[in-house]
Order: structure tokens, then sequence, then C-alpha cells
């Protein structure tokens, strides 16, 4: 400990070394550490009025948890979240992988920042605006509509907003790109030798994939699913403009606690979700063998 | 096998085609119609090109309350995060000790958590414990608790690259630390502090998940569009598409152009996008 301030002082002076200490202890413990604790207290303890806080009801217990896991409407609305989450992650790994593969082995010189900028200027575009799009889109005089009556397939108007279909397609275009970049990145790395080796002696494609590519990409799918997921769990956006008022989502639940002025019930909500993400994220270090060290090299 | 080949390339082409149309069709047909006379916003019927949509959006003082607004949050919040970030990766690519994975991942968590809970657990701290009700300055700290991540991540991936001999000959030679830091170790960190610096910028200014919960009852401008696109919707909603779209696409390209420039003459391989909020490995 002692040869570690030594070092930090020879290396960097008091000044840098107080200036470490400042900035990053404000931001990692009255950013990081105590907002999340406080949220989680809450979650723990009763909505009481003003004049009983304090008091000796205002103790820990589960029984906002337990509001949750009886309440069987949000448990439903719950799952939902999780499995339409699990459909945005999978159809994006699908999508994208072709896509990063492409860009980080295939494509050549001009082309692969052309490619790459036509993918970062709709990834850059606000979230509420790609979401947008798509309501237009799908709206009942939208072009779908009037493409599909064109075509002669329907006669009247599908009102698509009607069950969960046009948030998971919101949900997907608006975070697919999250899963581009992180295996995009890891792809690069890639020794483009071991892939000629392979085809050399006779590798079909789909065994060099499964042999080298997906190995090595392995931490990217990792960080890529990992961010998907959480954001499509997560979108208070996209059943905001795409949901139908008659289906809600679990941030939907999580904001009418708020707006009811039930913090502490809207705590325990959103360290549930908050929990969900973290499992996720563990399960997914562990499917694709990743340690967190190698995730965070 | 040539044969095969070619047909290889054609599905490749085919792909390519299909992901960049679904990419952007849907931010095209937005674009126009913006400039339909039709006042539900539609390409059909097309009554003929106006530009009166962006007349109504100029008109909307909801708009520019809600944009200066984002320019303050915006601002604060490259004030906050570029600062906090840079002794982030000062303290991560320049000191050794044990705790340094754990310290990172728990540096880096708030950009894996869903914006939503930072929002709200900022907002709870703020009003309940500081009695500082929601407003721009929660919404200001909820957003630099990630940005900072971010800004963490850029300035590290240049710090990596940095020569510690440098500094160790100008301390061989007399120099002071505070001598040091501004010769040698700022102007080389300055490319990704200017880097950092937008993208801080950009992920405030298009931030809604975490400032919905943390704002209170102020706007900023996604919270604007956010309130407006679930209730009436106007086509002066897609005149301001148009000018987002036209501010990214000139941001994306002079970023990239500053990038290559900066990475060409520093020697380096062009890397991919550090643009896109991604972990790096």
């Amino acid at each position: 400990m002692r040869d570690f301030w030594n070092t930090a002082l020879r290396d960097l002076g008091k000044i840098g070394v107080a200036y470490i200490l400042i900035t990053v202890g404000t931001w990692l413990v009255f950013m990081i550490l105590i907002p999340q604790l406080i949220m989680f207290d809450y979650s723990l303890r009763p909505m009481l009025p003003l004049r009983e806080l304090g008091g000796p009801k205002d103790v820990w217990t589960l029984k906002n948890y337990m509001v949750f896991f009886s309440n069987r409407l949000h448990m439903a609305i719950f799952f939902k979240t999780i499995w339409s989450s699990l459909i945005v992650t999978v159809v994006a790994l699908v999508i994208c992988y072709p896509i990063a593969f492409y860009l980080a082995k295939v494509a050549r010189g001009a082309k692969v920042g052309l490619l790459m900028l036509g993918l970062i200027i709709p990834y850059w575009i606000n979230e509420l605006l790609r979401l947008f799009a798509w309501q237009i889109i799908l709206a009942d005089l939208g072009i779908l509509n009037q493409l599909l009556i064109f075509l002669g397939i329907i006669v009247d108007p599908i009102n698509f907003r009607m069950g969960n279909g046009a948030v998971i397609l919101g949900m997907t275009y608006a975070y697919i790109l999250f899963m581009v970049f992180p295996i995009y990145n890891v792809m690069e790395s890639l020794d483009s030798n071991q892939l000629d080796a392979a085809r050399d002696l006779g590798s079909s494609w789909l065994r060099i994939h499964y042999k080298i590519v997906v190995p090595h990409a392995k931490p990217g799918i990792a960080v890529g699913c990992t961010m998907t997921f959480m954001l499509a769990a997560g979108t208070v956006a996209a059943p905001q403009l795409l949901g139908s008022p008659s289906s809600f989502w679990f941030t939907q639940v999580i904001n009418t606690n708020f707006e009811c002025a039930n913090w502490n019930l809207g705590a325990a909500y959103a360290t549930v979700l908050m929990l969900l993400c973290v499992m996720f994220m563990f399960i997914m270090l562990k499917i694709f063998k990743v340690g967190l060290k190698e995730l965070t090299q | 096998m040539k044969s095969s080949n070619s047909i290889f390339r054609i599905i490749i082409g085919a792909y390519l085609v299909l992901f960049f149309a679904y990419m952007f069709l849907p931010l095209i047909f937005m674009t126009i119609i913006a400039f339909n006379a039709n006042e539900i916003p539609q390409i059909t019927p097309w009554k003929g090109f106006t530009l009166m949509w962006f007349g109504e959006l100029a008109k909307d003082d909801q708009m520019w309350s809600a944009l200066w607004n984002s320019f303050i949050v915006a601002f604060s919040v490259v004030a906050i995060s570029v600062p906090i970030g840079l002794g982030g990766a000062l303290l991560l690519t320049r000191l050794q000790f044990k705790a340094r994975n754990f310290v990172y991942g728990v540096l880096v968590s708030p950009i894996l958590t869903p914006g939503i809970i930072l929002g709200i657990s900022t907002f709870l701290f703020w009003d309940s414990y500081m009695n500082i009700p929601g407003g721009l300055w929660t919404a200001i700290l909820g957003q630099s608790t990630f940005i900072s991540s971010y800004c963490m991540l850029l300035i590290m991936s240049r710090a990596q690259r940095f020569d510690l001999t440098q500094e160790e000959a100008a301390f061989d030679l007399g120099a002071t630390h505070r001598q040091v830091f501004w010769k040698i170790t700022l102007p080389f960190l300055r490319p990704a502090l200017i880097s950092s610096m937008a993208l801080a910028f950009m992920q405030s200014f298009d931030n809604y998940n975490t400032t919905l919960f943390a704002i209170g009852v102020e706007q900023t401008l996604p919270i604007y569009i956010g309130t407006k696109l679930r209730s009436f919707i106007s086509p002066a909603m897609n005149a301001l598409a148009v000018v987002f779209i036209i501010l990214t696409v000139i941001g994306a390209i002079a970023y990239e152009y500053r990038r290559r420039r900066e990475m060409i003459k520093a020697g380096v391989k062009i890397t991919p996008v550090p643009a896109a909020p991604v972990l790096r490995m």
C-alpha cells in the first residue's frame, strides 16, 4: 500500500493524486454508489405519510417486492418484457453478425469508411426520432398499410399498434446498431491469416466461423447482447411511442408508480429491472465463457 | 469454385443493400413527409411541397425553451464528465493496484445500467436526501453518471498508447509535475479530450430515458419531442427530425474526418469507431 502511494506521488505529483481522488471519488461515491443504495433503501421501506417517516413504522420490509410478486398482471408484463427483449437481442445478433464480419474481414479500403459512416449516421440519430419513423410507417394511414392495400393483400388497414409487435419492431430498429460495433471491434483484431490458412486447408465457411471467428468474437458478442438486452428491457420511449394503450410494459409500470407518488414501490420495481439486467449480463458471460476480467481489459 | 464465389458475392451484396435500406428508408420517409403540405404526417396523399412545418416549428416557444435547456444541460455535462473521465483514465492507466479490475468494472457499470435506473436513483438521492427537487441540475448529474464512463473509456484508449519514457526524461531534466502535465501529458491526450467533449455533448443532447425521470417538470429537447409524439403528432415533428438528421450527418462526417486525420498524423492504424459508445476491448 505504501508502495502504491509512493509510486503515485512520484509519477503524478501531489496535485495529480489529489485531482484523481477528488474527481473519481465524487463520481464513485455521490453519483454511482450512494444513489444506487438509496434507491435500494427506498425499495425496502413502506410508503408512509410525511409525519411517520423515521417513526416506528419506518423499517425495512420486503412488502414492496411481495406486492410485485403477488400481482399477476405485473408479473405477466415483466415476463413479456423479458421475452421481447430476448427476441430483440437474438434478431439483432443474427442480423448484425454478417454485417460485422463483412466490415471487419471482407470489405477493403474506402468501402469500409463509407459503410461505417452508413452505420454511424443512423446510430447517432435520436432514439425518439428513430421510433417516430416507425410510428409513421405503422400508422393506420401509414405507408405499410397503404402498400398492403395497394397490393390487394388486405382491404381494411391493420392496427399494427394493437399487439406487442410494433414495440418489438421499434426496439429492434432503435437498438440493433449497439450489436454491430462491439462485434466489429473484436473481429477487427482477428488475424486474417488464420482464416486464409483454414480455407486453404479445405475448411468450409461454416466450420471457419464455428471454429475460429465465433470463439474469437465471444467477448464482443457478450457485450453486444448485454447492451441490446439492457436497452430493450429498459426503454421507456418504445412503449410510449409504439405501444397500445391497453398493453403496458414494465418501464411504464415503474413510471406509473412514480406518477402515483408511490416512490417506494417504484424503487422496488426499478430494482427488479436492475437485477434482471445484471443477471442477464452474468448469463452472457457464462454462456460465452468470458471472464469479467477479459471484458474489462 | 469461381461460380459459387460469385453467387456468394451476390448474396452478400443483396444482404448489405437490404440492411442499409432497413436502416435508411424509415429516415428518408420521415424526411420527405416534412415537406408535404398534408397536416397528417404521411407521404400519401401528397398535397404539394411546403416549408410551412419548419415555420410552425419555429413558432413554438416550448421548443425554444426546451432547446435552451438542452444546451445548458449538455454544456454542464461536458464540464463535469470530461474532467471526471480524465481522472478515471489516469487512475486506471497510470496506477497499478490490486483492485484495478474491480474498480474498472464499477466505473464502467453505469453504461450497462438501464438509463431509467440512473434517472430514478439520481432523482431519489437529490430530492429526498439533499432536498433539491428534480430539475436541470439532477438531469445533469444523472446523465454525467454514465457519460463520464464513456469519456473515461475514450481517454483511456489514448492514454494506453502514451510513452512513459517521455515523462521520465522530463523529470530527469528537472521538470516539475506541473510542467510535465501541461507540456507533455495534456498535449498528448488533447485529441481524446476533444473527442470526449463532442461525445459527451451529443450523448447528453440525445438523452431521453435518464432525463425523463431525473428532470421533474422541466423539459429538454428529447423530453419535448417525447411529449409531442405521445399526444397529437404534427409534421412539425418531421421538420424537427430533418434538422436533427442534417446536424447528425454533418457531425458524423466532421467527427470521422477529424479522427482519421488525427490517427494518420499519429501514424497509428485507423481503429474502428471509438465514437460509438461501446465498451472497447
